[in-house]
This record gives structure tokens, C-alpha cells and sequence, in this order.
């Protein structure tokens, strides 16, 4: 199992280097590095003393070493807009990003697999075939009209939930959250909600599947012939065999809920990293969209690594042990 | 002594779109307490839904339509899920074919035992461990303590196949099913898993019904025989009579068409055609298309016949002359 | 994502009875044909929009911006009727919305129908050169499709702009990969039947493999896929033109309709981001029950 996994991050590695080489390329050979890496408000002579710093004048192998020596510290350049590292920046954004992923997902995941198991044991009733057909509802709806309906409904018509922004913070291990404030999660439920209908729709219809084929199998028959409840056979023997794809799922999905987060964060006005990123592209703050691309980058390679790392726990087959 | 187990004009029927299968159709059979009943018939006679309506573990499409299961006398048939489950396991196991299958692969052996004593009893968990303990023991699985640790693919398919034993005889049930149980082994190791079937029944007084469609093994290990052909069980008795003496041209046939009673040089002999398809049974006597001694009598479905010394069939052209000969 | 499926074995001639059972089989489900019927129909409208929608909302001279912000139902100042009221320039929204529809049909398919081409080129390519190239391919392919799609989307109309053109560029950039890997995998088993031919002495030529035997065989995967993608595409289009980095507002574009009628939504003025966005959900619903019947039919094993 160890040797899967140092495989696994070495490969890690590689995308990270293979995005990072991609990242350079666009912005040093194929973009002006001068318009995305210096602010346009500089006048001549900035110009010049900010080519010569970031070695803009040198060969371009050299300039890649510099790159890669610079990111490695930490530096992956300056905001135009805010004036500050753009690495900076989006570290201070991440919190609220990664609270709104991490609730949507629970929702997901919870919702989505309780409707899946239970459209998958009584697929045929009224509300096996209403879940299923609520699910091809709920990943068509496009992300950013169901957050404005939501607010439509919640926010405007009934008042009872805030129309967008974050609600209070509180600090824990330095960092500021609102799942820890009655008005922060207030605020979370909304795009919450609107991040995790999607994956949950998606989550529901693997489980569903999973569970008619489990369903199917011959462990399943035979803890019936055990004897064992219906509840004992659903809630371990089920369950635990339709974690398998439900967690294939997930954790590739963690990484995109981030990425659809964009959308959500600015129906909400959310100040989370998505948020940052589409205001950066609107005032062309590069610096600030090459860091968060590459960070991006760094978060999906460690999800895919602990998703593979959750694999060899819940199935152990694929855990390489000898044969007793 | 009364029987432990009474099947009387059993007929589970499968509803699909294309019509009606007929999996079983009208068996009746008894069992005494600790006897050994093998059950012959080909794929498609229908003896492992048989097995499985004992249980009541007939799914959709499939369902009981008419017939009665008494075990020890209490009805089986029409009892709610809740009910029958308390016989499930603990009065009446199964050990299945595919023993890779029947042990859920992403659950620990313990963990599979543990649950099926506690199904039935409440004991604590380190009392359970030790009962599964010591039933890995009883069925000859070396270091039972580590191996309760382990994950059914890290077993081999005879060892699975004991542990599939020991958790069917956990509760020491009145009666086990086994269908096919050995089929999927090696020659080797199948003798050795028969061996331990026959030896733990006889101990703990489990009458067992094995379901085959290998003749030899029902020889060396049943009391009696039963043939199923077609839904149907067309030949019952003894198992020494049986095969001695067949009166069904079906158990005729099937005891000819066994290599080893044949010398070297002879022509096999085979019965001709196919079985018929379940969803397609003929009127009349299902076998009569491959039948020898089929006449315009076969067209009319034979009823059992009894032929002294609890033997029976279902024909209207017995090998009786055999019998009456001796 | 990727559609795990089972490829029939009939070469070319037995396509065209292949294609009848496969209509009748998506046929059996009521909710499916309903669905391509409301397909085909937004279809129709979205082509004949100029014809037929009251006005064209994005000639200026058409609007009257007395007329701005009517709900449903009343009339101009002109005496004529809007259906669906207007926005906030005077645009009749019955008229925005069935252009918009036309520019998201336009660009899926668009979009759908490039992909699918560099895809098919790039898969065939990769199965029949093999070899290192082809693990090359795959893997660049893997590393793509495991970005979400809005971020490569929104990373390459930062670089390259807004226009509907880069918008189509952006998301044939996304939709190649899932392409490129299911015609790989049809190639692969072609291929293999083909050394099978050839072995028994009958050799092809690749060109007759590709179109007689390759392309109807991959057929079933591949359109299972390129119904999904189109609907993924639709639903990026909007995103990226809600997000204000998609069309341009000279454009008809349903997300912008929607995004536009964001603050007048909060002050009571609903419609203008309910309606496009109801049209919006019923066009990808209805797709989306199209393909899910397809893969059901393509792959029994899957049915649900």
C-alpha cells in the first residue's frame, strides 16, 4: 500500500510541475508578461526597474528558474489592485471558500446518499421515482439561477434569510470563521444550498445505482438467509458497499465544488477565493488569477491524494497484503 | 418420529413479461430429524429456488403461489418477513455455491460472525467473538483468533467455504440447506468440505438437504435421494434403492450416463435433447419428449406413486418390472 | 466523467436496423420522447426567432425605453402586448429570451460539434499511433478532465477576452477530452477485431475501418456523451456570460438577461431574471432526459 502511495504523490508532484510549466508558458511566452506581471498604472521608469527585478530581460529558461525559485518561497507576485501578494490575498479569502465547500459537500453527501439508498431499496414507489426524477432536476438547474431563486424566495418574498454576504466571524486557531456563529451559519445555509444541490443530485443517482446493484449480490441474499434485520443489512452491509463509488465521487467533487464556488460566491456576494477571482478578471489583476491558479492546482492534487489515501481504508482490496 | 421438516405441493411461480416460469411445481418431500436428504437435478430443474422457498426467500418476480412449509409442524408459508426472519439463520441455514459471494468483501470474518449470532441472541461482543472463535475451530480453520481478523479475499475458496459452514451452524440449526457448496472447489478439497458437513450434522443432530447435480456425491454422502426434473421432484426413496433400482427413466438415465459405470471402450450413454425451458413447460409429463418409454398415456401429467419402502415417483411408465422381478 | 458501456458488434450495412431497434427501445419511455419532442421544438423556435419573436431586442432602434420595465401582461406605450414583460432598456423579454435561447442552442451545439471533431481526430490518432504519443494523449486528457470545467473555462476567456467566438473556444477547450477518450477506447476494439481480420488474411484499409466499422460502432457511446456535453454547455455558456466574462452585452445571451435582472429582482421586479431562467431549465432538463434515456438504452446494464 505504501508503494501505491508514494506513486500516487509522485504523480502529484508532476501535475503540479506540468501546471506549473503551463502556467509560465501562458503568462511568460505566450501572454506580454509585461502587461500581466506589472501593474499598468506604472509609469516608464517603473517599468524598467520592475523588468530588470523580475528578470524580465533575461533568457526565458532563466526566467522559468525564477519563477519556479520564487513560487517555491511563496511568491507568486503582486496584486495591481490591492497592492499586496497576491498570495497573500488569497490565503485571506480561502477560510471563507473552503467553509461554504466543506458545508455544501456535507449537505451533499448527506442528502445525496439517504435519497440514493432510499430510491434504491424502493425504486419503483412514489418516492423512489420522485427522488430520481428531483435529482435529473437538481443538476440541470444551472448554479448561479437557483441561487437567485433561493433568494428570491428566502430572502425577498418570506425575509427569512439574508440575501448574500458573510455573517460574523469568530477566530479559531487564528483564523476567522462563521460556522462558529449563529449569524455565520444563518448566512452559510443559502449558498450552501445552491453549491450542494448539484453534487448532491450527482451523489444521489451513483448511490441509487450502487445500491440496486448491491441489491443484487449474493452477500445480500445470504444475510437475509443469516437471518440479520433489514435495518443491519442496509445499514452495514449496504451502505458500507455502496461507499466504495459514493467516496470515488466525493472526493473528486470537493475539488470542483471549490472551482463552482465562483459562481456561487458572487450570486452571494460570499468574500471567498471564487469571489476574488472573478473580480480580479474584471480588473485584469493577473498576478492575483496566476496565484490562485496555481494554488487551485496544489489543493486538487492533495484532495485527489487523500481521496486515494480514504480508498485503501474503505476497501481493502485494494490494500496489497499477503494472502492468509 | 416426526419429520423436522414437511413440504407439501410447494409451487413458487416466477411473473415476467413473457409469461409465467413455473420454477417449482408442486413438490412435496419430508425430511427426519438429522437425515440427509440430497436433492439431484440439473441447472433449470428448479432445486435452487426450491432451496430458497424453504426460506421464504423468493424475490420478485417470483413468489409462493400454493403449497405449504411445516417445520417441526409451525407454517412457514405466508408469515410475515418478521417472522420468518427469527427461523432464518438460527432453525433453519444455508450455505450457498459461491462462498467469494456469499461473505460481503468489504467486511472483516468477525464481524460477518459476530452479526449472525447477535442476530438471534443477545450476547456481548466478547462472548460472541469467542462462539465464532470456537466455530472456526470446529470446522478446521488453523489460528482462528487471527483469522477472525481477516477479509473473506484473503481466504481461500475452501476455507471460505468452511467459514460459510461454521457461520451456518452457529446457532445449530434444526436444518441446513447446502446448494452446491462444493461445486465451485477443487476435487480435493470438495471431499474434505463433505466430510466436515456430514461429520458436524451428525453431531449436532442438523438434518441437511444437499442440493447437487453430481450423482456421486448424494451416493457417498445422503440417506435419501430426491430427483428433480422440471419444477418437479419425479423420483424419491432410499438412497441405496435408488441407485440400485431406479424407477424414473430420468434416474435411470442420469445413473447410466455416469462415466465410471461404464467400461473402458463402451459408448457413453446420454439422455437425448435438452431439459425444457421453465417458461416453457409441455402439458403433461415434462419429460416425455426424452423419454423412452413415453406413449400417448405421457401427455397427462403423472401423479406420485408410491412404491413401498418410502420410495415414489412420478410416471406412468416406472421401471417397475426391476422391481417386481427381484 | 466518462460512460462505461458496451459496444455492439454489427459493422456498417446493420446500422441502419440498429438504429430503428434503438429508436423504438428510447421510444418505450414516454417522459424521454416528450423531452426530444421540447428539444426539437426549441430547436425550431430558436432558428426561426428573427421570424418570429415581436422584436428583435437587440436592435436599438426597436426599443422603446418608455416601455422599460412592464410586467407580464401590459402594454406599450404603443399599444402592443408583452408577454413576458420588459427589461430595463425596453427589450421585449419573450423576444430577448427566444434569441438568447438561439446564441446557448448555437453555441452547445457549436461548442458539441468542434469537440467532437478534434476529440474523434485525437482519439483515433492516439489508438492507431499507440505508443508513447498515445500515453501522452491519454494522460494530458486525464489531467484535463480532472479540472472542473468553469475553471479552465474561466481561466481562457480571462486570457483571451469576452466574444461568443472565444466563448465556443473556451468550452471546446473543456468538452474535447471526454471526446477524445471514448472514441479512444471504440478505436482500441476496433483495432483489436482488426488484427483479428487481418490474421484471417483480409486486410482493410484504415480508412474503410474508420468510417465503416470505427464510426457506427463508436456511435453509441459518443452520443450518449455529446447529449450531456451539450447540456454542460448551454449551462456554461450562461454561467460565463451571468459571471459578465462570457458574450458580450451586445449579444442576446440568457445568462446576461438573467444577470441584468439581478437588482431589479430584489426591488419586486422578478421577471426579469425568472423567465429566462425558466427557459433555461427547461431546455437543459430536456436534454438531460434525452441523454439519460440514450444511456439507459445504449447500456442496459446501467438502466435505472
Amino acid at each position: 500500500m505504501l508503494a501505491f502511495l508514494f506513486r500516487r504523490f509522485g504523480q502529484g508532484l508532476l501535475v503540479v510541475a506540468v501546471m506549473a510549466t503551463l502556467v509560465f508558458l501562458g503568462v511568460y511566452a505566450l501572454g506580454n508578461p509585461i502587461d500581466i506581471l506589472i501593474s499598468p498604472e506604472a509609469d516608464q521608469r517603473e517599468r524598467e526597474e520592475a523588468i530588470i527585478r523580475l528578470g524580465l530581460d533575461q533568457p526565458l529558461w532563466v526566467q522559468f528558474g525564477l519563477f519556479v525559485k520564487s513560487a517555491l518561497a511563496g511568491n507568486l507576485g503582486t496584486s495591481f489592485v490591492h497592492g499586496v501578494p497576491a498570495i497573500d490575498l488569497i490565503v485571506s479569502r480561502m477560510p471563507a471558500t473552503l467553509e461554504l465547500a466543506l458545508v455544501a459537500l456535507v449537505f451533499a453527501v448527506v442528502v445525496g446518499i439517504t435519497a440514493g439508498l432510499i430510491a434504491g431499496l424502493k425504486p419503483r414507489s412514489l418516492v423512489g421515482r420522485g427522488i430520481m426524477a428531483g435529482s435529473i432536476l437538481g443538476f440541470s438547474v444551472p448554479n448561479f439561477w437557483l441561487g437567485l431563486m433561493l433568494i428570491l424566495l428566502f430572502a425577498v418574498e418570506l425575509k427569512i434569510m439574508p440575501a448574500g454576504g458573510r455573517g460574523e466571524t469568530r477566530a479559531f486557531l487564528g483564523i476567522q470563521w462563521s460556522l462558529l456563529t449563529v449569524d455565520g451559519l444563518h448566512h452559510l445555509i443559502l449558498p450552501a444550498l445552491t453549491l450542494g444541490i448539484y453534487k448532491a443530485s450527482f451523489i444521489a443517482r451513483v448511490a441509487y445505482a450502487g445500491t440496486r446493484e448491491v441489491l443484487l449480490q449474493d452477500y445480500v441474499r445470504f444475510a437475509r438467509a443469516k437471518g440479520l434485520s433489514q435495518r443491519r443489512i442496509v445499514g452495514v452491509h449496504v451502505l458500507k458497499s455502496i461507499m466504495i463509488p459514493v467516496v470515488t465521487v466525493i472526493g473528486l467533487e470537493f475539488g470542483s465544488m471549490i472551482a463552482f464556488a465562483v459562481v456561487t460566491e458572487t450570486v452571494f456576494a460570499w468574500p471567498g477565493m471564487g469571489k476574488l477571482l472573478i473580480d480580479s478578471i474584471y480588473r485584469l489583476d493577473r498576478p492575483v488569477i496566476v496565484a490562485y491558479l496555481m494554488v487551485v492546482v496544489v489543493m486538487f492534487v492533495v484532495i485527489n491524494f487523500a481521496v486515494d489515501v480514504l480508498y485503501t481504508v474503505l476497501d481493502p482490496r485494494v490494500r496489497v497484503t499477503r494472502e492468509v | 418420529m416426526a419429520p423436522v421438516l414437511t413440504v407439501e405441493n410447494l409451487k413458487a411461480h416466477f411473473f415476467i413479461r413473457s409469461g409465467v416460469v413455473k420454477a417449482v411445481d408442486g413438490v412435496s418431500f419430508d425430511i427426519a430429524p438429522g437425515e440427509v436428504l440430497g436433492l439431484v437435478g440439473e441447472s433449470g430443474s428448479g432445486k435452487t429456488v426450491l432451496g430458497a422457498s424453504i426460506l421464504g426467500l423468493v424475490d420478485p418476480p417470483g413468489r409462493i403461489v400454493e403449497g405449504s412449509v411445516r417445520l417441526v409442524g409451525e407454517e412457514l408459508v405466508g408469515r410475515p418477513e418478521e417472522v420468518l426472519r427469527h427461523y432464518r439463520g438460527r432453525r433453519v441455514a444455508t450455505v450457498f455455491q459461491d462462498p467469494m459471494m456469499t461473505l460481503n468483501p468489504v467486511l472483516r470474518i468477525d464481524t460477518q460472525m459476530i452479526e449472525a449470532i447477535t442476530a438471534h441472541e443477545k450476547v456481548g461482543g466478547d462472548v460472541a467473538r469467542a462462539r465464532a472463535r470456537d466455530a472456526l475451530a470446529a470446522v478446521g480453520i488453523a489460528s482462528p483468533d487471527e483469522r477472525l481478523r481477516a477479509y473473506p479475499h484473503q481466504f481461500s475458496g475452501g476455507m471460505r467455504q468452511r467459514v460459510a459452514i461454521a457461520m451456518a451452524l452457529l446457532h445449530r440449526p434444526q436444518l441446513l440447506i447446502a446448494d452446491e457448496p462444493t461445486t465451485a472447489l477443487d476435487v480435493t478439497i470438495q471431499s474434505q468440505i463433505l466430510a466436515l458437513v456430514q461429520a458436524l450434522c451428525a453431531e449436532s443432530g442438523t438434518a441437511l438437504i444437499w442440493i447437487t447435480h453430481d450423482l456421486a456425491v448424494v451416493a457417498g454422502l445422503a440417506d435419501r435421494v430426491a430427483v428433480m426434473y422440471a419444477g418437479r421432484i419425479v423420483e424419491s426413496g432410499p438412497v441405496d434403492a435408488v441407485f440400485a433400482r431406479p424407477l424414473h427413466p430420468y434416474t435411470r438415465g442420469l445413473i447410466d450416463s455416469i462415466p465410471s459405470r461404464h467400461r473402458r471402450g463402451d459408448a457413453l450413454a446420454q439422455i437425448p435433447g435438452m431439459p425444457p425451458s421453465p417458461a416453457r413447460l409441455p402439458d403433461g409429463c415434462a419429460f416425455a419428449p426424452r423419454c423412452p418409454r413415453a406413449d400417448a398415456a405421457c401427455t397427462v401429467a403423472p401423479l406420485v406413486s408410491g412404491y413401498g419402502a418410502a420410495r415414489s415417483t412420478r410416471c406412468w411408465h416406472p421401471h417397475v418390472e426391476v422391481e417386481t422381478a427381484a | 466523467m466518462s460512460v462505461p458501456f458496451d459496444l455492439p458488434t454489427i459493422a456498417g450495412p446493420a446500422a441502419e436496423g440498429r438504429l430503428r431497434r434503438v429508436w423504438s427501445e428510447f421510444a418505450e419511455s414516454r417522459t424521454a420522447v416528450v423531452a426530444l419532442a421540447v428539444v426539437i421544438l426549441l430547436i425550431v423556435v430558436a432558428l426561426a426567432a428573427p421570424l418570429i419573436a415581436p422584436q428583435n431586442p437587440y436592435d436599438l432602434a426597436q426599443l422603446s425605453i418608455m416601455d422599460n420595465k412592464l410586467p407580464p401582461g401590459t402594454r406599450g406605450f404603443d399599444g402592443r402586448l408583452y408577454i413576458l414583460g420588459t427589461d430595463d432598456q425596453g427589450r421585449d423579454m419573450l423576444s430577448a429570451i427566444l434569441y438568447g435561447l438561439r446564441l446557448s442552442l448555437f453555441v452547445g451545439l457549436a461548442a458539441t460539434a468542434i469537440a467532437l471533431a478534434i476529440g474523434t481526430v485525437v482519439g483515433v490518432v492516439s489508438a492507431y499511433v499507440g505508443g508513447r504519443l498515445d500515453a501522452f494523449l491519454m494522460r494530458l486528457v486525464d489531467i484535463q478532465l480532472s479540472f472542473p470545467a468553469i475553471l479552465i473555462a474561466l481561466v481562457l476567456v480571462a486570457i483571451l477576452g469576452k466574444g461568443v467566438d472565444k466563448v465556443v473556444i473556451a468550452l471546446v477547450s473543456v468538452q474535447w477530452a471526454y471526446y477524445a477518450r471514448t472514441i479512444r477506447s471504440s478505436a482500441l476494439i476496433e483495432r483489436r477485431r482488426e488484427y483479428i481480420e487481418a490474421a484471417r488474411g483480409l486486410a482493410l484499409p484504415h480508412s474503410r475501418i474508420v468510417f465503416r466499422h470505427l464510426l457506427p460502432n463508436a456511435f453509441t457511446p459518443i452520443i450518449v456523451v455529446a447529449a450531456v456535453q451539450f447540456a454542460h454547455a448551454i449551462v456554461l455558456e450562461a454561467t460565463l456570460s451571468f459571471l459578465g466574462v462570457g458574450v458580450p452585452i451586445t449579444e442576446p445571451s440568457l445568462g446576461l438577461l438573467i444577470a441584468n435582472g439581478y437588482s431589479y429582482m430584489l426591488s419586486g421586479s422578478t421577471w426579469l431574471s425568472v423567465y429566462p431562467g425558466v427557459a433555461l431549465v427547461i431546455a437543459i432538463v430536456a436534454i438531460n432526459l434525452v441523454a439519460d434515456r440514450l444511456r439507459d438504452v445504449m447500456n442496459p446494464r446501467l438502466r435505472l
